[in-house]
């Protein structure tokens, strides 16, 4: 076993080795535009473009010509979001959202607020951090004219029933959009079934390289138009502008058909260890408690809270393991995640979060030593916790009048 | 974000880490911070004869929270109550090497020392400590 352990797979993940092969032949001998018809290095390059079209839209039930490349997730929702409100402006200006999406459609959305060319309604989430359909259908006027909520939280996991709103949205007559970042490549997604208009993903969660994403825009029942964000050459159908980056794009499809043709058993070997890091870890340490739904979630999630001790703190007694944390000290802002607040985990079990993400190159190996030196390093630092040694002392920490600084 | 050497040495062996009994008279307890707001410290220092002869700390936060305290027995022990006073939040920032954002918890430290010798003097009453 190799030391640090990358236990990080949410927020990106290693590329496989034979996603790297795919891509290979792409940056010197077929370098082609695939925008240029008229010679081979074109027509070669667009041959790879259009076979990791085909291998993407197969893995979500789409068709090859709904893809639309763009460098990512974010470009994908801001395409989305912000191309939606321009095509249908005269139809309505009306989102809804809920408050545990990604900063891409959060942000999005409040820029659309704060310009005026939208009004936005933000659905709360239940403890699980589920949306609740009979919430979209309530929220749901005569201006709307997008749903926007995500797959699976990036955070904890959890994830949302996206069929049954994507039935309100086409009996309403509104269009579905769907951050499937974290869901695409680990989840059955069909987009029919699922009834989602619009479809926002990325190839480096899912072991493809980082720089190329896609947004799914529906061609029939109904079809979907989106203002351009980019303007330019007219590629992508003039949806987005700009020369395809070919061999991240094969990369992509490669990645996307490696996901199809191994998520059975993929899944079922990252939900043995899954469990068995949170039935150990949870059994072994007291007042640990699992953020996120505990059984409709991401294979390959696992988010608890260790009352009495800070997550920066746990992350660097653990700095052989490359984790996340909830806590503010670990992010930009010095608030503690949005998402477990949203949940009603309090602000101080929110700053104890540990996120897990465990992906395809794990082992259970590295799970073994994952265990013991969560317990060990939890441990230790309880026993340098005030917090702890009060609890322990029978004393109601919400009881106690706190300076605040 | 990468640690200064100092901050992980306190952090891998915080130096005087425990507990005293807060009721004890030569004992002074400061407690500052908030769970909500990810850290509390828990300062103590032992008087004698004006002087701190010990101190320990506990605290729920950071790397860097943790590291302040630490620091900051080690600096306590030996010194008059007065020198104490004098122990500023900025000393602490250059020794351990603290980022910008850490500031926090240099401050923290020194108003949980603050606290401590506060505690102290008030449950000596304004006696002086020496006549003790």
């Amino acid at each position: 076993m190799k030391l640090p352990i990358f236990l990080d797979n949410h927020s990106t993940s290693p590329m496989d080795p034979r996603v790297l092969e795919s891509m290979l032949p792409y940056f010197v001998e077929k370098f082609g535009n695939a925008a240029s018809r008229n010679h081979a290095f074109g027509w070669a390059a667009e041959e790879g473009v259009e076979q990791a079209r085909k291998q993407i839209a197969k893995l979500i039930k789409a068709d090859a010509k709904e893809i639309v490349f763009t460098s990512g997730a974010t470009e994908s929702d801001n395409l989305a979001l912000k191309g939606v409100l321009e095509m249908y402006k005269e139809k309505g200006t009306h989102i809804i959202t809920s408050s545990t999406e990604h900063r891409a459609v959060l942000d999005t959305a409040k820029s659309l607020e704060a310009k005026g060319m939208a009004t936005v309604t933000y659905l709360p989430v239940d403890k699980y951090g589920m949306v609740n359909p009979q919430d979209v259908q309530n929220a749901i006027t005569d201006k709307t004219i997008l749903i926007s909520i995500m797959l699976a939280n990036n955070e904890i996991g959890t994830i949302n029933p996206i069929q049954e709103i994507g039935k309100i949205a086409k009996a309403k007559g509104v269009l579905f959009h769907c951050d499937a970042t974290q869901g695409v490549g680990k989840i059955p997604v069909d987009v029919q079934a699922m009834g989602i208009d619009l479809m926002s993903f990325t190839s480096h969660k899912i072991y493809g390289p980082k720089g190329v994403g896609a947004l799914y825009v529906r061609k029939r029942n109904p079809r979907v138009r989106i203002a351009a964000q980019i303007d330019g050459g007219g590629h992508e159908r003039g949806m987005r502008s700009g020369t395809l980056p070919v061999p991240l794009i094969v990369g992509f499809g490669k990645a996307c058909e490696l996901c199809e043709q191994e998520m059975v058993t993929e899944t079922a070997r990252l939900i043995k260890m899954r469990d068995r890091l949170q039935t150990d870890i949870m059994a072994a340490l007291e007042e640990s408690y699992l953020n996120g739904h505990p059984t409709n979630r991401l294979p390959g999630n696992l988010n608890i809270s260790f009352a009495y001790v800070e997550g920066e703190s746990l992350l660097m007694g653990m700095k052989d393991i490359a984790l996340s944390s909830g806590s503010a000290c670990t992010s930009a802002t010095l608030e503690p995640s949005y998402v477990l607040r949203a949940l009603g985990v309090g602000t101080e079990l929110a700053h104890s979060s540990i996120r897990f993400g465990l992906g395809r190159f794990n082992t259970d190996d590295e799970i073994d030593y994952t265990i013991k030196k969560v317990i060990e390093v939890v441990t230790k630092l309880r026993e340098m916790s005030p917090l702890y040694e009060m609890a322990k002392e029978g004393v109601d920490l919400k009881s106690v009048q706190w300076a605040a600084h | 974000m990468a640690y200064s050497d100092k901050v992980v040495d306190h952090f891998n062996n915080p130096r005087n880490m425990g507990s005293f009994k807060k009721d004890d008279a030569d004992v002074g307890t400061g407690m500052v911070g908030a769970p909500e707001c990810g850290d509390v410290m828990k300062l103590q220092i032992k008087v004698q004869n004006d002087t701190i002869v010990d101190a320990k700390f506990k605290t729920f936060g950071c790397g860097s929270a943790i590291a302040s305290s630490s620091l900051a027995t080690e600096w306590l022990k030996g010194k008059t109550i007065e020198e104490a006073q004098k122990i500023k939040n900025t000393d602490i920032v250059q020794e351990l090497n603290l980022p910008p954002v850490k500031i926090h918890c240099s401050v923290l430290a020194e108003d949980a020392i603050k606290a401590a010798l506060a505690d102290y003097q008030k449950k000596t009453d304004g006696q002086p400590t020496g006549t003790k």
